[in-house]
């Protein structure tokens, strides 16, 4: 007898995972709470009042919109070199075999499994051994790094449920490699290279620990934050940065997953 | 016979070859099917450049630079071989911090997978349709954003003004908090100041990364083992220890890899959240920034690596990988 689905969890369970679940959410709601309230000298609970003062306070700082502005274009452009180094190598190591596949996963693996101050302070050494001097290159180049494994694995996940008699099939009828390309394997890895991407670009948004060694005087906004947190100068325009900064980056998390979620009916994965 | 057979085969071949495709596209496109080879050269060299030189290359110059050492009267780097910048590593200051943050990493790994649990064997098991996918964004959401976020938002919990302390202070418990706080290691002036204070923020910063993985694995025992075990006249307790934690082991050293790893490496929570004292990722970047002696944080970096090369190839060993 099937008994999945009819079988009721028990009380403890239930409370553990539930509170398990507040535990991870509750943090970041608090930020929203914040983020209005009408203290500005401490982190007074619960706040005396509420205003939307900060915002506007918020709006008209000229340091916040430079470091936005460069954190943008940073994520930007490493999301891009990412899709096409991490799409490339999916597609290299999910369609052949071939001496070394293992060493090229894990080489792509090895910058968000190694800690992320490793990859930045060996950047950085390498930076001043070649005498490269800091700029927003910099940055995109160590960002870029660890962004195509999001993407990498994005689409190797996708490219093994993608079933290659399509890609034979389209060969067959007379298309070559380019016209395959555009018309079979880029409509079925689409969205999965979307959500790599877009997953990416939060990585990349967010990135701190590699940033802090290859920026140089700049900000992005994390180091804007940074700072902030060791130093606190303006608490609430930060309780302000920090909502926007949840906006911002869980708008693509849920579309990611909007986009991947129906993955297994994927034209071609019944084989 | 055969001579009337023969044409027919020539005609037959000449058909099954196809004229070579025209244009630029057409020509690349039949050479790449001729020789697949070049083709998958073509594709892994950018992403194997890129990575071999940028990445690999600045790893094995850092390394290398922990080979050298420097000079303790003139501060600069000497540029000859020699083991002495790892033998400062066990001077016990150092092996202090060392010593520190592993603890640190395998008292937030035990207490990680212990939170994880409940979570992930209620989404693998109870969580239907709806719940599962609400189960699924509710630890891909915390996952994913912000890291200093989440850094901040404990700041504000943590305060001696926050809403812990409230919290404390309504439930007519704030002799328990302070009886926590007069314990000599863990405790300390108030909790953003305290170990409890870190261990709380790593703990809650890297929870998602062990969920994932311990859900995967427990997805994948099947409920008749665990019904089975039940006939078979097993407790709960014993169904949970002789079935289910084996099959979930490999998903729990999974995410353990994550957990252990990136606390060995942050700088950033120990230094926003916690006392003075230094934590591996704290000392290489004072080693590298204000101290200037690169070949120190060099050797301090190798620390994490061997200690994750271990971890690495002990977690291979119980089959953590398939559970990724």
């Amino acid at each position: 007898m099937r008994s999945d689905g009819k079988q009721r969890a028990p009380w403890g369970l239930k409370l553990a995972a539930g509170l398990g679940l507040a535990f991870m959410h509750l943090p970041i709601a608090l930020i929203f709470v914040y983020a209005f309230t009408t203290e500005d000298k401490s982190y007074q609970w619960p706040p005396p009042g509420f205003t939307l003062k900060w915002l506007e306070v918020t709006w008209n700082r000229p340091d916040v919109w430079e470091a936005l502005k460069l954190s943008l274009q940073t994520a930007t452009v490493s999301t891009l070199i990412a899709m096409v180094l991490g799409t490339l190598c999916a597609a290299a190591v999910s369609r052949t075999k071939f001496f070394g596949r293992e060493t090229i996963s894990l080489l792509v693996i090895l910058p968000i499994a190694l800690p992320g101050i490793i990859t930045g302070i060996a950047l950085r050494s390498a930076f001043s051994i070649a005498d490269i001097p800091f700029s927003i290159w910099t940055i995109i180049l160590g960002h870029a790094t660890f962004c195509v494994v999001v993407v990498y694995n994005n689409a190797v996940a996708r490219f093994r449920r993608t079933s290659g008699s399509l890609v034979e099939a389209s060969m067959d009828l007379g298309a070559n490699s380019f016209q395959t390309f555009r018309h079979v394997i880029l409509p079925n890895i689409g969205t999965a290279l979307l959500a790599g991407g877009m997953l990416a670009f939060a990585l990349s948004f967010d990135e701190v620990i590699v940033t802090t060694f290859t920026a140089g005087q700049q900000s992005t906004l994390p180091i804007w934050m940074l700072e902030e947190l060791v130093r606190p100068r303006q608490r609430p325009v930060t309780n302000v940065v920090a909502m926007v900064v949840v906006l911002v980056t869980v708008l693509p998390i849920l579309a990611a997953y909007y986009l991947t979620r129906d993955g297994d009916q994927v034209a071609g994965s019944g084989k | 016979m055969t001579t009337s057979a023969s044409p027919a085969t020539t005609v037959q071949r000449e058909s099954a070859v196809l004229p070579g495709q025209g244009g630029i596209t057409g020509a690349l496109s039949d050479k790449f099917w001729r020789n697949p080879k070049l083709l998958l050269i073509l594709m892994l060299t950018p992403p194997a450049l890129w990575l071999g030189i940028i990445y690999l290359g600045s790893l094995f110059a850092l390394l290398a630079q922990s080979f050298f050492s420097i000079d303790e009267f003139s501060g600069m780097v000497q540029y000859e071989l020699t083991l002495k910048t790892y033998g400062e590593l066990f001077r016990p200051a150092n092996l202090d911090i060392i010593i520190r943050t592993v603890s640190m990493a395998v008292i937030v790994t035990l207490a990680a997978a212990c939170v994880a649990f409940p979570i992930g064997y209620f989404a693998a098991r109870y969580a239907r349709g709806k719940w599962k996918a609400l189960f699924y964004i509710g630890v891909m959401l915390p996952l994913w954003s912000s890291y200093l976020v989440k850094v901040y938002a404990w700041k504000l919990i943590l305060a001696k003004e926050g809403i812990l302390t409230w919290i404390f202070t309504k439930l007519h418990l704030t002799w328990l908090l302070e009886a926590w706080l007069t314990i000599p290691i863990i405790g300390g002036y108030s909790l953003s100041v305290s170990y409890t204070g870190t261990f709380l923020v790593f703990l809650y910063v890297w929870l998602p990364f062990m969920v994932l993985p311990v859900q995967a694995a427990l997805e994948r025992v099947p409920g008749s083992f665990i019904e089975a075990s039940g006939d078979l006249g097993a407790t709960p307790g014993q169904t949970f220890r002789h079935v289910i934690f084996p099959l979930a082991l490999p998903g729990i050293v999974a995410g353990s890899i994550f957990t252990f790893s990136l606390t060995l490496g942050d700088y950033i929570i120990p230094q926003i959240v916690g006392s003075s004292r230094l934590f591996i990722g704290q000392a290489v970047y004072a080693q590298q920034g204000t101290a200037g002696n690169i070949p120190l944080a060099a050797a301090f970096t190798v620390v994490p690596i061997v200690i994750m090369g271990f971890y690495l190839w002990g977690a291979k060993r119980m089959g953590a990988f398939d559970a990724l």
